[in-house]
Parts: structure tokens; C-alpha cells; sequence
């Protein structure tokens, strides 16, 4: 083949910024082929695909909700990728954030610690970013002070934290009302939050997820953290040869980012599930990597990316109910979106030439 | 000696995005002459030679060797039409044997006889004809630099080159080893070769070439007989103006010098084993002096650098700050704080984040500074208006304050670097090859620099490979060889051939 590649002196802004859509674009094409090969008219599909994302209220909700943990897992992977630091772990840390948060506010004993609401959800909230925090510390220093990569160890994490969850579970944090269902014990009602929208079970926690979407914005934009966090990601040599403190920021960042997705995990115990089980997740941690691809890494990106994944996966339970067309699609979807995301930030930044003969 | 064409370039033209990397170039090469190819950083040499070797397709021209046209865009072609090239930085296998380096990519994979008798009985034949002696057995890693190039020009000449370039050869030998290279090309041209010699050194291209090209800015601007032209000459031609070099005035030493580093028995092991990267050094730099550091690359001079900005410790050995020897800090931060400037050598990967803005850049070294950050966040209006001041006063030309820093032009991002160093008036400043890689213009401007900061009372350590900078500002000179600190002293008191002699370890008497 006579063509290569060349960088693009100035990778255009507008480019960077179309890239995301013409990606969701090309997927949607490639997918309508699978589609037609199901047999199903592509059209009627994809219009019941996006009436049951965001086609009524009730879809709407259920888009939003399933939105808040991939928003909060999508910004977990987004602030440690900036620094490159490739967090996979998100997924173990949300279910030892939900473990803490019901460690924290749970009815131990039927009845959970006696301490006053404000308190106890102040406590049940910091437990999970802690929990999250703490467990991404550990790959973090592995990587700082032995150059262990981090991929490794966050992602196989998450198999060690599924194990100790499944203990727990069955362990001290059983559910005795559960009739040997693998669940812990539930979370004090007073702690759970309040509904967003009327009878659906789209909850505020949409707004904890909306506000650290823009406070992380923030710190990037106005903070000395921020500024360095970008320099530490951009460049970790010349981080060091100007001074900052490399290690610390690091640091700082796995702990913000284990934070995050610890929080996804509180949020969604006091705002959907009530109690922790092995299933409350279903893979929240790994489709955050996708959703801050989609995003750019940029943390309101973050915001967009998270619903229109969750619209994906809502809108194609909807479909498949309606038409013969599995629900697998959204997951293909999802799939191959972050692919064509990442063939498209390479043509924002690189230009396909052809060899003169 | 005849006239028979070995190369012929026509009308090459190369673009990147909006930059002409080469416009219209047209030249030619006899066999048995040396061609050099002068001129400065980014005038287009290198894209040149890219493109005669096939690593670019040119937007325009054609490539004629031997009166056959070469295809575009095909390395092999080229080394089938007996174009031989050795890079600036090697392309040999450190792990592998000579022997194996120069068959390696020479064979077909589908023959199962190795040819390694032939192959060795050639390389020696080659190496005697040409005065290039090199054991064929001897692994590559174990290799002296200069031996390392002889095994690239054989590597070449294996292949049966006929037209041989070398990229900036000698940025990397020591003076002695230079000569013995140009003695290897006279060797050629008798032997009937072509050889295209890069450089942006005068002196080696008066005495190696038979004719030299010109280019600037992309253009092909002259062609001139070497016998028939002078070094001033081909300076004015390459800049395209007159160009003052800035040197030092008085190198009389100071009756009121006080020391601002005093290094004694600094250390720095080697982690791969082997001799330390630096042995023992001792070395005292005081106000108002400039000490240059001479020694071929990679001979302990970034173990010394580094143990003086922050970014090593010595393993072994003291390094004491000012007159009354203050211990030194642990950290870069601790080093600037202390005010010690510090210009790196790789100014894109280690001086500036290319991705920040230019203004982040400038105020990087200062986050602890309440002008520009109070409470943990970032006065930007401040650090905008301290960039903007930095930029006018060291003469930094960018489109805005918020372009990224990586795509300002070598010098500029080495004047944001000089301007952020000196602004905050360091007593010692730690200058490692502050003008590699930099535009004529660009140069002088930066020795200017330094030259104001000696006057001011700063004391400072030049690491250079350059001899000619070198004696332009040094004070004193102190020679590295194999991490030991040969010889230390007054400028007046070597000769270049002297330090050529002391970057070979001979001690000078």
C-alpha cells in the first residue's frame, strides 16, 4: 500500500473536537450492517433504539440513571489517564467503595450505628472515596516506587476485590434477611437519596455526579494541582527537571481517581440498589475507560460520553423487546465506539498521505 | 580522476504543512569528490538526504545516480542504485558481533547456508583497503564511538556503496579521531567514491570537501569551490548576514572571586555495573567565571550535570553552595531555590512541558511563589503578565502566550528557557549545550547571555561539545574522559590540540 501517515503540524481544535462524533457516526454505520444481517429494517431499529434512550420520561430516567456510575467511573479514568496513569481498576474500586459506604451507613444489627444523618452520610460518603482512594494507592506505589505497570495490577485487582467482596458478603456483612442470597446487610433508609424525577428511580445522585464532573474541571483549569497534573502527564522528565514534586502528584492523582470510583460505588448503593451484591455492577468500571475515550479525557466530555452510553445500553433493552434484535447490540456498540474513537483522534492528529509513484 | 556524475538531484521540492523544507534544490555529485552540505539547523539538510534515501517521497524533483533514476520512497532502491548512509546516531545492534551487524538485512532469509566465511574474509578486505580496522568478532557494545562509526561506513561499503553520506559525522569524535576520519575519506575519493559530507562546522568543511552547497532555509543558495573560498565566506552565505560571535573579554582571573559550587570526590556509580559514571571529580566554580567542560559525549558529563540540578545524588564525594559552603539540596525544586540556573540540554523533552502553554512554562519554576499562586490556585493574570515581560525582555517570538510550547521554534524555546533562569539572577547557572542544535542567530544571543550573567558575578559551568564555543567563553577549561575530570585550567593555558589530546585521557603535563 502506497499510503502513510503524517503528522499534522497543528492538530486542529475543531478537528479534536468533531473527532468524538464522527466516531459515534461510524459506529452506528458499521453496527446498522449487523442490524440488517439480524434481519431487522436498520431504520426502525435505531429509531427504537433512541426512543427507548431518551424517547419519553420514563426512558430518559432510566438513561440518567444508569449514566451517574459510568459519569463517576468515566471521571475516575479520566483524571488518572491525563496523567498517565491507566487506572482499569475502577470497577474493584466502586464495589470497595459501595462495601464501605454499607460498612459506614448499613443496619448492623438491624439497626446501624446511632449517630445523626448529616454525620453518618458525611461518613458513609468519605468511606467509599477513602476505600477507593486507598485501593488505587497500592498499584500507584508499586508503580512510583518499583515500576510496576500499573495495568497489570489495577485490572487484576479487580478479580482480588470481587473475591473479598463475595467474603464480606458472606461473612460479617451478610444479610440475614436475604435467605442466602449473596447480599449485605441493606443501607439505612434515611441515608438513601432522594428520587430526581417523580416515580422513576432516576435519584440525585446524578448531581453529586454532575457537580465533581465540574469540580474536576475546575481544579484542571485554576489549581496549581491541576497544572500540574497536566504537566505530570504530559511530560514526567521535564516535570522533574522544573521541580514539581512528580512523585506526590502522581499519587495524588491514582488517589483522586480511586476516590471517584469509589464514590460511583456509594452512589449507586444509596441511590439504585440499597445493598451491595456481586451483580450491582455490570462492568460500570471497565465501560468508564470508554466513556473518557469518548470524552477526550476531558472531564464535562465526561458528562456527554456517560449518557450517550447509557442512552446505548437503555435504548437496546428497549429495542430488543420490541424487535428481533438482541440486546448484544449495545454492548457491540459501546465496543466499537471506543475503537473508532481511537482511529479517529489518530486522523485528528495525523493526515493519511498517498506516495507519489 | 573523473568527471562521471555519481548523483544528480533536480528541482526537489519537499512541504510540511505551510514550511518548504526544501525548494527547488539541484545538485550534483562527482565521482571521486567530497561534497559538503552546509548549513544550519532546519535549513533542509537532513530532509535532503531523507529524501535521497528514500525515508521521504519528494512533492516535486527527480533523483538520477549513475544516470539511472531512483524510485521514490524505497530505501532498498536506494541501496541497490549504491547510496550508503551513516546517521548521526548509530544503527548497529550493541549485543551482536561486528561481523553480524554488517550481514544483518544483507541476506535472504531462504538460504540456508550462512556465508559467514565469505562474508568475513570481505569485511577484513575492506577494513585493509580503507585504513578502517576494525575485529570482526568484537561485540558492538564493547566498541569506542569512533570504532562504532567505522563499523556504520563499513556497513556501507559492505553493501557496496558507491555514494556515501554522512550525516554530521564528527559530533560525536574526538579531534584526533576527526583527522583520521578525513584521512578515511581522502581514502575514498582516491578509491573513485562519491561522499556527501553534512556538517555545520566551517573548519571540518574546508578541510575535507572539494566543493560545498549552500543551503538556507530550504534554498540551495550557493555552490562554491572549496579552494577558491574562505570560512568567513561560507559563514555569511549559510546565516546570510554577518553574524558577530560573542566572546569573552578579559579571562584574567578575579581578585575578588569567591567560590559559588565546590565539588570534592563527587561520585556518581554506574547502576549497570562498571566504572562510575563519575570518578571522584573535584572542581571548584567561582563568581564572575565561566568553566567549561570539555570531553567527547558520554564521558561523565551528564553524571556531573545531573548531581548539580537536582536530579541525582552523588553516591559518594560532597558538593558545598557558595562561600561559606552550604550543604547542597536533594530536590530540582531545592536547586532552583537555592539559585542555581539550570539549562538542560534536551530543552524540548526536559526544559518545557510541550503540551502546557508557553506562560505555564514560564511561571513553572515558581509555583511557590505567592505572585503566582495564592491558596493552591494559579494567578493566571500574573503569570500571563510576568510571560509577556519575560518574553519581550529575552526576545521570545511566539504567535500568543497560550501557544503550546512545543511548537515554538528551537531558539525560542531556548530563549523562554535562559529567560526563565536568568530573570530570577542565579549565582550559579548550569549550562548543559545551551546552544546545540540553535540557529547562528540564536547562538550568539545565548553566549551574549551568559557572557551579561559572568559580568553580573554569576559563576557558571558550560558542558559543550563545541571546542570553538568552548574557547569563546571558558575562563577555564576542565577535560572529562571515562567519568574522571582529566585537567583543569586557564583558558590560556590549552590549545585545542591539547584538549584534544586531554578527551583521549592523556593527562597534559
Amino acid at each position: 500500500m502506497n499510503l502513510y501517515l503524517e503528522r499534522r503540524t497543528e492538530a486542529s481544535r475543531t478537528a479534536l473536537l468533531l473527532a468524538p462524533l464522527a466516531a459515534i457516526v461510524f459506529t452506528l454505520l458499521i453496527c446498522a450492517l449487523l442490524v440488517a444481517w439480524a434481519g431487522a429494517p436498520v431504520g426502525q431499529t435505531y429509531a427504537l433504539l433512541f426512543d427507548g434512550a431518551f424517547g419519553s420520561r420514563f426512558a430518559l430516567s432510566e438513561t440518567l440513571t444508569r449514566a451517574t456510575p459510568l459519569m463517576l467511573t468515566g471521571l475516575a479514568c479520566a483524571v488518572a489517564f491525563r496523567a498517565r496513569f491507566y487506572n482499569i481498576g475502577a470497577e474493584g474500586q466502586l464495589y470497595l467503595g459501595a462495601l464501605a459506604a454499607v460498612a459506614v451507613g448499613g443496619m448492623h444489627d438491624g439497626v446501624g450505628f446511632d449517630l445523626p444523618v448529616p454525620v453518618l452520610f458525611a461518613g458513609m460518603m468519605i468511606a467509599a472515596a477513602l476505600a477507593g482512594a486507598l485501593l488505587l494507592l497500592i498499584p500507584a506505589l508499586l508503580k512510583t516506587r518499583l515500576g510496576v505497570d500499573e495495568v497489570v495490577t489495577t485490572l487484576l485487582g479487580n478479580f482480588i476485590v470481587l473475591l473479598f467482596v463475595s467474603m464480606m458478603l458472606d461473612g460479617i456483612m451478610k444479610d440475614p434477611m436475604a435467605m442466602g442470597w449473596p447480599q449485605s446487610v441493606a443501607l439505612n433508609p434515611d441515608l438513601e437519596f432522594g428520587k430526581l424525577i417523580a416515580k422513576t428511580r432516576a435519584h440525585t445522585g446524578l448531581l453529586w455526579a454532575l457537580g465533581l464532573a465540574v469540580a474536576l474541571w475546575l481544579i484542571n483549569r485554576y489549581t496549581v494541582f491541576g497544572l500540574q497534573m497536566r504537566a505530570v502527564g504530559a511530560n514526567a522528565h521535564a516535570s522533574r527537571f522544573v521541580g514539581l514534586p512528580v512523585t506526590r502528584v502522581m499519587l495524588g492523582t491514582a488517589m483522586l481517581s480511586g476516590a471517584l470510583a469509589g464514590l460511583a460505588g456509594a452512589i449507586e448503593v444509596a441511590g439504585r440498589t440499597s445493598y451491595v451484591t456481586l451483580d450491582m455492577s455490570p462492568g460500570y468500571g471497565y465501560t468508564g475507560v470508554v466513556v473518557a475515550m469518548l470524552a477526550g479525557l476531558h472531564p464535562l466530555g465526561v458528562v456527554v460520553a456517560s449518557i450517550f452510553v447509557a442512552g446505548m445500553l437503555v435504548g437496546a433493552d428497549s429495542m430488543s423487546r420490541a424487535i428481533a434484535v438482541p440486546n448484544y447490540i449495545a454492548d457491540v456498540i459501546v465496543a466499537a465506539s471506543l475503537l473508532s474513537m481511537l482511529v479517529a483522534t489518530l486522523f485528528a492528529q495525523y493526515r493519511l498521505r498517498r506516495k507519489q509513484a | 580522476m573523473t568527471d562521471t556524475l555519481a548523483l544528480q538531484l533536480e528541482g526537489i521540492t519537499k512541504r510540511f504543512g505551510s514550511l518548504t523544507a526544501n525548494d527547488g534544490v539541484s545538485l550534483s555529485v562527482k565521482q571521486g569528490e567530497v561534497l559538503a552540505l552546509l548549513g544550519e539547523n532546519g535549513a533542509g539538510k537532513s530532509t535532503l538526504v531523507s529524501i535521497l534515501f528514500g525515508h521521504y517521497v519528494a512533492d516535486a524533483g527527480r533523483i538520477t545516480v549513475y544516470g539511472q533514476a531512483l524510485p521514490p520512497g524505497r530505501p532498498d532502491a536506494a541501496l541497490a542504485a549504491g547510496v550508503g548512509m551513516v546517521h548521526q546516531h548509530f544503527t548497529l545492534a550493541d549485543n551482536m558481533s561486528v561481523l553480524d551487524n554488517v550481514m544483518v538485512g544483507t541476506q535472504s532469509l531462504w538460504r540456508l547456508a550462512s556465508g559467514r566465511k565469505p562474508a568475513r574474509q570481505r569485511l577484513i578486505e575492506l577494513g585493509q583497503r580503507f585504513g578502517l580496522g576494525v575485529d570482526p568478532d568484537a561485540r558492538v557494545g564493547s566498541l569506542s564511538v569512533g570504532e562504532k562509526q567505522r563499523v556504520e561506513i563499513l556497513k556501507a561499503l559492505y553493501r557496496g556503496a558507491r555514494i556515501l553520506i554522512l550525516d554530521e559525522p564528527t559530533a560525536v569524535l574526538t579531534p584526533q579521531e576527526v583527522d583520521g576520519l578525513f584521512t578515511t575519506l581522502r581514502g575514498f575519493v582516491a578509491e573513485g567514491l562519491a561522499v556527501i559530507f553534512i556538517s555545520h562546522k566551517l573548519d571540518e568543511v574546508m578541510a575535507v570537501s572539494q566543493r560545498v552547497a549552500v543551503l538556507r532555509q530550504g534554498k540551495l543558495v550557493a555552490e562554491r569551490d572549496t579552494a577558491s573560498t574562505n570560512a568567513a565566506e561560507l559563514a555569511e552565505l549559510m546565516v546570510g548576514r554577518k553574524v558577530v560571535m560573542p566572546r569573552v573579554q578579559s579571562a584574567e582571573p578575579r581578585a575578588q572571586a569567591a567560590p559559588v559550587v565546590t565539588l570534592s570526590q563527587v561520585t556518581v556509580s554506574n547502576s549497570q555495573g562498571g566504572a562510575p559514571l563519575l570518578d571522584a571529580a573535584d572542581l571548584i566554580v567561582h563568581t564572575h567565571e565561566i568553566v567549561a567542560i570539555a570531553g567527547v559525549a558520554g564521558n561523565g558529563q551528564q553524571a556531573l550535570v545531573s548531581v548539580l540540578n537536582g536530579l541525582r545524588q552523588p553516591d559518594d564525594g560532597t558538593i558545598r553552595l557558595g562561600p561559606d559552603h552550604a550543604a547542597a539540596p536533594r530536590t530540582p525544586a531545592g536547586w532552583t531555590a537555592a539559585g542555581v540556573g539550570r539549562i538542560p540540554e534536551d530543552r524540548h523533552h526536559e526544559g518545557v512541558i510541550g503540551d502546557s502553554p508557553l506562560w505555564e512554562n514560564a511561571i513553572i519554576e515558581d509555583l511557590n511563589d505567592k505572585r503566582f499562586t495564592r491558596l493552591g490556585m494559579v494567578r493566571a493574570q500574573a503569570g500571563r503578565a510576568y510571560a509577556r515581560e519575560l518574553s519581550k525582555q529575552f526576545d521570545v517570538r511566539a504567535a500568543s502566550l497560550d501557544v503550546r510550547t512545543r511548537s515554538l521554534s528551537g531558539g525560542n524555546m531556548q530563549k523562554l528557557i535562559l529567560g526563565r533562569t536568568l530573570a530570577r539572577q542565579p549565582r550559579l547557572i548550569v549550562a548543559d549545550q545551551p546552544t546545540w542544535g540553535l540557529d547562528i542567530g540564536a547562538v550568539a544571543y545565548v553566549r551574549e547571555q551568559l557572557l551579561a550573567a559572568r559580568e553580573r558575578g554569576a559563576g557558571i559551568l558550560l558542558v559543550s561539545e563545541d571546542l570553538e564555543e568552548i574557547f569563546a567563553l571558558a575562563d577555564r577549561i576542565a577535560v572529562m574522559c571515562g567519568g574522571k575530570i582529566i585537567a583543569v585550567k586557564p583558558v590560556a593555558e590549552w590549545t585545542p590540540a591539547s584538549v584534544g589530546l586531554a578527551m583521549t585521557g592523556a593527562v597534559p603535563a
